[in-house]
């Protein structure tokens, strides 16, 4: 694994980080819930075909405090857009999950021109008193990680501070993180997203882990019978919410093949 | 030295096994443990206690604002407050206070409080808490990345309310209203005093500075685990170039007075286990919706801890920066520890009154709140605790600080322009 390179754009006056990775077609990922204070896996995987792009969410690592001045769910909606256009991934295929499934989805849904293809892994946006999402924001502290990834020391190692950081911004970036999705999706992770996933035109793949402990996988169904005959669904053997951590190999080839 | 007699209103049935078998007294504490024909008892035998404390010659009688929780039976503490304005006459009436981010539209608050001002005759003191994560952000599910902002801009949007003299546009972030034009408006000009309560926020004691307010430190966990806090307060007024009128702080502390030190502990052991045992039962994953505290705050926590594992000690108590749930998890639930930790005060009038100089000169307090019924404390039991506070400890105290002004206290109207109050006489219902 080598690492990207890093660009900084400029999102609402904060340095927004943009990793670059890889040669060919772009594609862009909008990480999930807590984002990602460092390079995974299942982005090399990405970048041995394609030109990986991945732009941090306002308040995510690398985000700076960017959620602190988004109010409504237009304006994080025009941030993004504003992401997508500085990181030079509009009219690219665009992948997101969890969190930045659902700003993914919107993106396609709104600006049908700025995403080509779609894939999205267990996209936040919906919630279904019958089969209610579990709750992010009340959870013990070591609790989360079992919730975020099939197997929970793949989460907790992701987030362990790596030699050399600064101990006490690393924690606080991680929180922050916790926070800038709270600010849009609290308290239960529902922006009626639904009404806007048959606005998509791009062909869509939608993947959910197997042991997503986070949103049932009956939201799957949901989103494709939302967006029509573009959409298709893959659930993902032995994988939690985030499936791209758990299982990176096999989320990565699902898209890629999807996308080629 | 002003005494504030304070209720918390807790549920005084909780089962004995309530630890071992319910997660968490607040937020999802389970509907079947409540019996309103209970509660019905409970609230009336609430409020003689209260009226007992302002009869007693208590300075201020104190409610708050709680919800879905089991030890604060007061989701809407003016309900409470506007119940004594009519069965006091002189005490001053404290409501400790709105959480003005959940009231929509804010200027909710500053119509109800301004409505106790006129019925109670200008007697309020109008507290400002932010509120717990687990009364705001689950109970009431409001953002707590949005939560601080909203109740800056609510209390802005009060003041104004009770200030300006013609109707106005307010255009917030969070609100925006044509016409803010409340009727009544408050007797107490320009507007009662304003009390904030709050922990060890180094933003909240500036901004109560700022603003002339009273910063208020509501812990259960008595005056020595508080010395770090208010330290940090005074340092921080000074810095400020703040004098040190102890009448800028206020400090809540349960008490219990008896005959004897050994009287008070058989007295008050079985309450005082009660509340710390079965109330602060707060579940942990309640303890920290992310945004709620500010990263100012989370980074001077993050650096007293590096600091203090660098110095080689161990934290004793609760982390002066730990939210209220996580301080919960930690904390002494038998009497032995709840004394040795100094929770509570417990004693012979003479002892309380000792500890009580000692809490008010180490921690600079002229605003001294007590909690005397808590936990299951009988209503006898607590008006006992009461009256023997007032008869053999007030007096020695009450000459503490005479030499500072309190610039932050009710100014009613004077005795001759005061409405009469009936005499009150229960009625049987009608038939």
């Amino acid at each position: 694994m080598t690492e990207p390179d890093t660009l900084s754009i400029d999102i609402n006056g904060y340095p927004t980080r943009v990793w670059r990775k890889g040669s060919g077609p772009k594609i862009g990922f909008l990480a999930g819930y807590g984002g990602l204070p460092r390079w995974i896996p299942f982005l090399d995987r990405l970048a041995e075909t394609r030109t990986v792009i991945v732009p941090s969410l306002p308040g995510f690592p690398g985000g700076d405090r960017g959620h602190s001045v988004l109010d409504s769910h237009l304006d994080w909606l025009l941030a993004v857009r504003d992401l997508i256009d500085r990181a030079d991934l509009a009219g690219a295929d665009l992948v997101g999950s969890s969190v930045g499934g659902s700003f993914a989805a919107e993106m396609a849904a709104v600006w049908p021109d700025k995403v080509k293809r779609l894939a999205l892994i267990a996209p936040f946006g919906l919630f279904d008193a019958q089969t209610p999402a579990t709750d992010p924001w009340a959870q013990k502290q070591d609790d989360v990680a079992g919730l975020m990834t099939a197997r929970p020391e793949i989460y907790q190692a992701l987030k362990q501070i790596p030699p050399g950081a600064n101990s006490i911004e690393w924690p606080i970036e991680q929180t922050r993180a916790a926070e800038a999705a709270a600010r849009i999706f609290w308290p239960l992770g529902n922006t009626r997203l639904e009404r806007r996933l048959p606005l998509i035109k791009a062909p869509t793949l939608i993947l959910w882990g197997a042991e997503d402990r986070l949103l049932p996988k009956s939201y799957a169904g949901v989103v494709v019978g939302a967006i029509g005959a573009k959409a298709q669904s893959r659930i993902i053997a032995g994988a939690g919410h985030l499936a791209e951590l758990d299982k990176p190999d096999d989320v990565a080839a699902a898209i890629v093949n999807f996308m080629s | 030295m002003q005494f504030l007699w304070f209720h918390l209103m807790p549920y005084k049935e909780l089962p004995e096994d309530f630890k071992a078998k319910h997660p968490s007294v607040w937020v999802d504490i389970h509907s079947s443990l409540f019996d309103p024909a209970r509660a019905h008892h409970m609230y009336n035998e609430f409020l003689d206690e209260l009226e007992f404390a302002a009869a007693c010659g208590f300075d201020a009688i104190c409610c708050n604002e709680h919800h879905s929780n089991g030890y604060g039976l007061m989701p809407s503490p003016n309900l409470i407050a506007a119940a004594l304005a009519r069965r006091t006459t002189d005490t001053a009436i404290c409501v400790l206070g709105n959480s003005l981010a959940l009231y929509n539209p804010p200027t909710r608050v500053a119509e109800e409080f301004a409505m106790i001002d006129c019925i109670s005759g200008g007697r309020l003191i109008a507290g400002f808490p932010v509120g717990t994560p687990m009364d705001t952000t689950y109970a009431y599910g409001s953002n707590p990345s949005h939560l601080r902002d909203r109740y800056y801009e609510a209390h802005d949007l009060v003041l104004r309310a009770w200030t300006e003299k013609e109707t106005f546009a307010f255009n917030g972030r969070y609100n925006q209203q044509r016409y803010v034009n409340i009727w009544p408006r408050p007797i107490q000009r320009p507007h009662p005093p304003i009390w904030i309560p709050g922990a060890g926020s180094v933003e909240t004691w500036r901004w109560a500075a700022e603003m002339d307010y009273v910063f208020c430190y509501l812990s259960y966990y008595g005056y020595k685990m508080a010395q770090n806090v208010m330290q940090g307060f005074w340092q921080e007024m000074a810095r400020l170039g703040k004098d040190r009128n102890p009448y800028r702080a206020g400090f809540a502390q349960v008490v219990g007075v008896a005959e004897s030190r050994q009287q008070a502990l058989d007295l008050y052991s079985g309450p005082a286990e009660y509340f710390y045992g079965r109330c602060l039962h707060v579940d942990p994953r309640f303890a920290a919706p992310p945004g709620y505290v500010t990263e100012a705050t989370q980074r001077a926590g993050i650096e007293s801890q590096v600091k203090l594992a660098a110095e080689g000690k161990g934290g004793s108590g609760p982390a002066t920066n730990a939210s209220s749930a996580t301080k919960m998890q930690s904390l002494a639930r038998d009497m032995k520890n709840i004394v040795a930790n100094g929770y509570v005060i417990v004693g012979s009038p003479d002892d309380v009154t000792e500890q009580l100089h000692e809490l008010a000169t180490t921690l600079n307090i002229g605003q001294l709140m007590l909690l005397m019924q808590f936990g299951n404390l009988s209503s006898e039991l607590t008006k006992y605790n009461t009256r023997l506070f007032a008869e053999k400890v007030m007096p020695k105290l009450k000459g503490l600080f005479a030499d500072w002004e309190n610039r932050w206290w009710p100014r009613p109207l004077e005795q001759p322009q005061r409405a009469m109050l009936p005499a009150f006489r229960p009625q049987p219902a009608a038939h």
